[in-house]
């Protein structure tokens, strides 16, 4: 029995149709901070809002967190860093999704992220900055927002949550 | 392996919006307790298995029935990833359990099938943390392997009907830990009385111990004989479950029964219909 049309599912517009606005969310931890609390909290928020997550565990490298992106077919990535190394690891992540054909994955960010070096993380396809004190009704908002564009990590599209 | 096709095509089966290739080839649900270590020893059978043989791994944990929602972390145990080289013999895919009841939803079953005829050579399939009376697994794989610690508790006597009768292989995991030789020991004299008892083995993916002996077992486990209709049975209960569950008035008809008073039999009427 042969899978109906593979093609369908990679073609632009970069969405995808998820019952009930249910998204497959990887949330990741790059990098060599052992700070998790803030990255499981945003897991456990997203699992609240029905989302299915999958959390990755610390210390990732930026091609294994693409790896687990493409085997678990999510349509989200959060990255969590709280050791400074964001302006390095978040623009290689998006590098590596476009790099391996994942353009329609939103990629979002959350952590000590200081305000000056946020536009450079959009620029490089980071769709939303979460700093402290973001509630978790904002994320999932976020991820409604973003549901409805057309703006993965290979998509023309400029907007950035909080514009 | 095409990763971005293969877990697209995946998602589209699990979603209901294609059906799965047909593939044969060997099964194996691993299920036991939460915190038993599952996850642990998957990972070590795939450090000796990989990259020889092509491997996939579903990992399934619990949906939310509040919002619907799961968080499945699996994947955290999962050390054998940090080698690229046996990394791109393995496929990992976290599955919620979504509208099943049980501990594993039975599109598991199509998902091993399709993983089968995409060139793999083992479908490991790791259930929920389940108890001794949660024998779904035993609808979707045809070898079971339960996984038994030390520490569990005297009542062990009273648990031993069940999920073990279903197993093909039992594995007291923690071997490391005082107390495994007597759960051992006491898993022999019991089993020991039934007709075919299967092979108990202890394990350790602490020190590694038998970890090398269950890996060459897993590709020759046979099922055994006693346990076929009890599995034959499970497979037609989930049958039986999908059929109410994947009706469309499901979701309408729960809500009627906890808004407006809606009995279970009419409601079971109405789905049967």
């Amino acid at each position: 029995m042969r899978y109906n049309s593979p093609q369908a599912l990679h073609t632009p517009p970069y969405t995808r149709g998820n019952m009930g606005g249910r998204q497959r969310i990887v949330i990741a931890k790059p990098g060599l901070d052992g700070h998790d609390r803030g990255a499981k909290i945003v897991a456990r928020a997203l699992r609240d809002g029905g989302h299915e997550v999958i959390y990755t565990g610390l210390r990732r490298t930026p091609s294994q967190i693409v790896r687990t992106i493409m085997d678990e077919d999510a349509r989200f990535v959060g990255l969590s860093s709280l050791s400074g190394a964001h302006s390095h690891l978040f623009p290689k992540i998006c590098e590596l999704l476009r790099e391996a054909g994942l353009d329609d994955v939103v990629v979002f960010g959350g952590g000590i992220i200081p305000e000056e070096d946020r536009q450079e993380l959009f620029d490089a396809g980071v769709k939303a900055i979460f700093g402290p004190g973001t509630t978790s009704s904002e994320i999932l908002e976020f991820v409604e927002e973003a549901s409805s564009r057309d703006c993965g990590v290979g998509s023309d599209d400029d907007w950035h949550w909080g514009v | 392996m095409d990763r971005i096709k293969l877990s697209r095509q995946l998602s589209a089966i699990e979603n209901g919006e294609s059906s799965a290739e047909y593939g044969e080839g060997p099964i194996v649900a691993i299920t036991g307790p939460p915190g038993i270590g599952k996850s642990c020893l998957i990972d070590k059978i795939l450090y000796e298995l990989t990259p020889e043989l092509v491997v996939g791994v579903l990992a399934v944990d619990p949906t939310s029935p509040v919002s619907g929602g799961a968080l499945l972390g699996d994947r955290i145990r999962f050390n054998v990833l940090d080698d690229a080289n046996k990394a791109e013999s393995i496929y990992i895919r976290s599955i919620a359990t979504r509208s099943s009841g049980g501990s594993i939803p039975s599109i598991v079953n199509e998902l091993a099938s399709h993983l089968l005829a995409n060139d793999f050579d083992l479908v490991i399939i790791e259930t929920v943390g389940a108890g001794q009376s949660e024998m779904r697994c035993a609808a979707v794989a045809d070898r079971i392997i339960v996984v038994e610690g030390p520490a569990r508790g005297d009542s062990i006597q009273a648990e031993k009907a069940g999920l073990l009768e279903l197993a093909d292989l039992i594995i007291v995991n923690k071997s490391d830990l005082e107390g495994s030789e007597k759960v051992f020991n006491e898993l022999t004299i019991s089993l020991s009385l039934s007709p075919d008892p299967p092979r108990i083995m202890r394990t350790s993916a602490i020190d590694g111990t038998g970890i090398s002996d269950v890996a060459k077992l897993i590709l020759t486990l046979e099922q055994r004989a006693s346990s076929i209709r009890a599995k034959s049975r499970q497979k037609l209960l989930m049958a039986h479950e999908n059929k109410i569950v994947s009706n469309p008035n499901f979701e309408s008809i729960l809500d009627r029964i906890s808004q407006e008073g809606l009995s279970i039999p009419e409601a079971l009427r109405e789905l049967n219909d």
